[in-house]
């Protein structure tokens, strides 16, 4: 394992040529498949290097630990909107997720919903290409269209374009209440037309998941955030939903998947919200639960990997390999694989960012 | 005029005759311009300072035609320049002397709206407001609004990831598309994205949202739309001078509020708004901001109490509240006329769009006096204030030699003030033609040497939109070669184009 202690370090390294994992807390070293690459610790690249609140902006080193980020912006009632969270608890894993991981990995919990997601947030950052060259896109304030937008690019990246030093992201205020509203006993179609209905109304709707068992039933779960002032206006314009007790534990569990089975592989479905339903039905044997509306399905199962990716297909979205043995993960593609014509522009994309493959070390 | 584009090549001129047949062949009857007379409907985009009709102008209607251009243009080395509505503010449409025209106009169909997924599929051509007329009857809208909403298609916001006055608490462009079809210069037809939220793979339609038409020619969208907000209201507030203003700005966002739309107009524009629209501005006032909140009744009463609080904290000495709709469009009234405002207290007008950091908007205002002064050209200035993008209105007059290219430094150098303080040199009309030679005042070599790899990726004949965005064109081939040290370029010498 390499620590490359500043930028110049990381070019050298880099530029050596040999094959590089990316690593931040580690977390998430169980995702994709098994591989041989030297592991390069970003945790040197840390620190707050500006942090003005009312600008909405933040920036830090890559290698900062989520939770640090979370406890300064919460001091000031922000909150990094995309809803990041630590795969420690789902994965079983040692460490704490830095922000460079986070971003790498796209990690965006059920307020994604209505918040966006990490692509949403990332301003700018400067980086190391696989050429061993530090460069910067974005920039640090709020509104920008200068030049390509690269920071979609490296969000859920997966550390296989470039080594990510700093970063900047957009923050805003944390809401002052949230209050959940659930309704019990509805099926997978039925919960998913409860959700569309709610969130196609004013009453703004921040996250809403559906858990076909959690304390002994069916559970589908809406969340109102905001002023303490209008979410009891809110709550009134879905009278179907009645209110929760214990919500925080709910949405812990749905977003780390936690109702699941941990003795299969746990699959990460993203797909068209209302085809949501289809997918459940074509895999009968499967433990599942929907976040996003149904627009994420968290899938555990043994079945096919063929079946289930045709079942995403189908349904106008992708699956993704999140938990697994070693064996499997070296035998199924982790990402949907693409069309070829896409497949051969994704590849172009990346030899742009590291003409020599120093990132593709097959775990992807 | 100072602005240098690639210099056309005299053998594809000479090929014009066989360009126009074999685009007729793609696309019969009057889907290709080729007299010289209608061309000139082509000739400039919204930054009316540069004019240069196409070679030829083609408007094809099916995907099957676009990609069989863009194919046959690819196989004979023809230089294509996609073009929406043609509203661009900074040149990203603005035709090639040697390049194909090739005009998105009859893309104009909504081909589906799924209210329980909340997304609308709509040709490129659908202008900006379609969206939002196609599923207002349901309760539905499309949120980014672009002041030129009426004419700009979304073909035209997706390459330049447009934003609007509601995009502090509802997105750009980039945050409310979903997915895109998109044909590439050598006619590959693909799929990014999707009615998911996220991509199987590289989050290419995040880079393509803002490529200013240099990747691909978008031939679908499918944008997310929201259910209306039960109400909205907008306070329309005065403050004696542009710090007090831009402390209160601060101070609502400090207080947990991101309103709908928060707009700053300094006293220059408040006058001129006022003058041509009467929409009862108060005129004693060095800035004038209009906050909207909306959502539930509840929030919004309960909102513009607070932000009325913190006005007068902040020595506000008017505040106004719409006690109805048809006020709270008046408020906005004068702020949408601030473009047909300047129009009449100058010949033309020069609208930049710099973004800084908010804090420095005092220093950054002054300064710009300053060098009005130095130019001798007035400004006047109209503000998103939540996210610190400006526009800066330059008055000139084009038919007084010499104030064209004054007007033209005037407005560079707020870009590099705006650079210089932290920010950015567009932040919505993209960088076209009109910024390209500044970006290396925000952008190292190395750094732009990464983008234009990117343009590679996607188009390595650049073919696609020549002359725009990048100051410099590298070969691609060469690009792959260059190393850069110290952010000096290994060949400075070489020819830009
Ligand atoms: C009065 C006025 C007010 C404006 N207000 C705003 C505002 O509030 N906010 C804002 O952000 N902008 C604003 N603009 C700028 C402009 O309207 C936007 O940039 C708009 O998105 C351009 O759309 P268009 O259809 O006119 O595109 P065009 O001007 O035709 O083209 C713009 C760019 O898009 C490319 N392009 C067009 N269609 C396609 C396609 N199908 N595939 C690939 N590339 C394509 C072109 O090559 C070009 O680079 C304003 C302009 C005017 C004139």
């Amino acid at each position: 394992m390499l620590r490359p202690a500043s930028i110049g370090d990381l070019c050298e390294v880099i530029a050596a040529g040999e094959k590089l994992r990316l690593r931040g807390g580690g977390t998430k070293d169980t995702v994709g498949a098994p591989c041989e690459a030297q592991v390069v610790d970003m945790r040197s690249f840390a620190g707050v290097i500006d942090y003005d609140p009312p600008e909405l902006v933040l920036t830090v080193g890559a290698g900062t630990p989520l939770a640090e980020i979370e406890a300064l912006v919460a001091g000031e009632g922000q909150m990094l909107a995309f809803d990041p969270f630590d795969h420690a608890r789902m994965l079983g894993s040692e460490g704490a997720a830095t922000i460079g991981g986070i971003i790498a990995a796209g990690v965006a919990g059920p307020a994604r919903l209505s918040r966006g997601g990490v692509r949403d947030h990332l301003l700018g950052f400067t980086a190391v290409s696989g050429r061993g060259e530090k460069f910067v896109a974005g920039a640090k304030v709020v509104k920008n269209v200068t030049g390509y937008d690269l920071p979609k690019l490296m969000a859920g990246s997966w550390g296989r374009l470039a080594a990510l030093t700093e970063v900047t992201l957009k923050v805003l205020p944390a809401p002052r209440t949230r209050r959940t509203l659930i309704r019990r006993g509805l099926d997978a179609a039925q919960a998913v037309a409860a959700m569309a209905y709610a969130l196609g109304t004013a009453a703004e709707v921040t996250a809403a998941a559906h858990l076909p068992d959690w304390q002994g039933g069916a559970v589908t779960a809406i969340r109102l955030d905001g002023f303490t002032e209008s979410i009891a206006a809110r709550a009134a314009m879905l009278p179907e939903f009645e209110p929760a007790e214990d919500a925080d534990a709910l949405w812990t569990a749905v977003r780390d998947a936690a109702p699941l089975p941990l003795d299969r592989p746990l699959w990460r479905l993203i797909v068209a919200p209302g085809k949501a339903p289809g997918v459940i039905s074509a895999l009968p044997h499967a433990a599942w639960l929907f976040d996003w509306a149904g627009g994420l399905i968290w899938l555990a199962t043994n079945a096919d990997p063929a079946v289930i990716r045709t079942a995403a297909e189908a349904a106008g979205g992708h699956a993704m390999i999140f938990r697994a043995d070693a064996a499997m993960r070296a035998a199924v593609p982790t990402l949907h694989p693409q069309p070829p014509a896409l497949a051969a522009l994704e590849a172009r994309v990346r030899r742009a960012f590291d003409p020599n493959g120093v990132f593709e070390t097959g775990r992807f | 005029m100072s602005l240098v584009m690639p210099a056309p090549d005299p053998a594809t001129l000479a090929k014009r005759a066989e360009i126009v047949a074999a685009l007729r062949a793609i696309v019969p009857g009057e889907g290709v311009i080729d007299d010289i007379e209608s061309l000139r409907a082509y000739e400039s985009d919204g930054l009316t300072a540069y004019r240069q009709p196409p070679m030829v102008c083609v408007l094809p209607e099916t995907v099957e035609q676009v990609a069989a251009i863009l194919r046959w243009c690819h196989g004979n080395r023809v230089k294509v320049v996609p073009r929406g509505a043609g509203t661009s503010l900074s040149g990203g449409a603005l035709p090639l002397a040697d390049g194909v025209l090739l005009g998105m106009a009859r893309f104009n169909r909504v081909l589906d709206i799924d209210y329980a997924d909340r997304v609308a599929v709509v040709q490129p051509g659908v202008t900006n407001l379609a969206i939002t007329c196609a599923v207002e009857d349901a309760g539905f809208y499309y949120a980014p609004d672009p002041s030129s909403q009426i004419a700009c298609t979304i073909g035209g916001n997706v390459a330049e990831n447009s934003g609007g006055v509601h995009c502090l608490k509802y997105g750009l462009t980039t945050n409310n598309v979903l997915g895109v079809e998109l044909v590439t210069m050598e006619g590959d037809v693909i799929r990014l994205g999707g009615r998911g939220l996220e991509p199987a793979g590289l989050d290419l339609l995040g880079v393509i949202v803002g490529s200013e038409g240099l990747l691909g020619v978008v031939t679908e969208v499918t944008v997310r739309i929201l259910p209306r907000p039960q109400t909205a209201q907008a306070l329309l507030i005065g403050f004696p001078s542009v710090e007090s203003a831009g402390q209160c700005v601060a101070d609502v966002i400090a207080a947990g509020i991101i309103p709908a739309g928060m707009e700053m107009m300094d006293r220059a524009a408040v006058h001129a708004a006022e003058d041509f629209v009467h929409a009862g501005y108060p005129l004693d006032v060095e800035a004038l901001l209009i906050v909207e909140l909306d959502g539930p009744v509840a929030e919004c009463g309960h909102l513009s109490g607070e932000v009325e609080r913190i006005a007068l904290a902040n020595g506000a000495v008017s505040v106004r509240a719409s006690v109805d709709e048809a006020e709270r469009i008046a408020f906005w009234a004068g702020r949408k006329a601030a473009f047909p405002a300047a129009g009449r207290l100058s010949p033309d007008y020069y609208c930049m769009d710099g973004t800084i950091p908010r804090r420095r908007l005092p220093h950054v205002l002054n300064r710009m006096n300053e060098l009005s002064g130095q130019y001798g050209l007035g400004v006047i200035n109209v503000f998103h204030a939540g996210d610190g993008n400006l526009h800066p209105l330059i008055l000139y007059d084009a038919n007084q030699p010499g104030q064209l290219e004054a007007a033209e430094a005037f407005g560079a150098d707020i870009l590099r003030l705006c650079v210089e303080v932290g920010g950015v040199l567009t932040g919505e009309h993209g960088v076209g033609v009109e910024k390209r030679d500044l970006m290396p005042v925000m952008f190292s070599e190395a750094d732009l040497a990464q983008q234009q790899r990117v343009k590679c990726a996607f188009d390595p004949e650049l073919l696609l939109n020549p002359g725009k965005v990048f100051p410099e064109l590298h070969r691609c081939a060469e690009l792959g070669r260059m190393h850069i040290h110290r952010g000096e370029v290994p060949f400075p010498d070489l020819p830009r184009f």
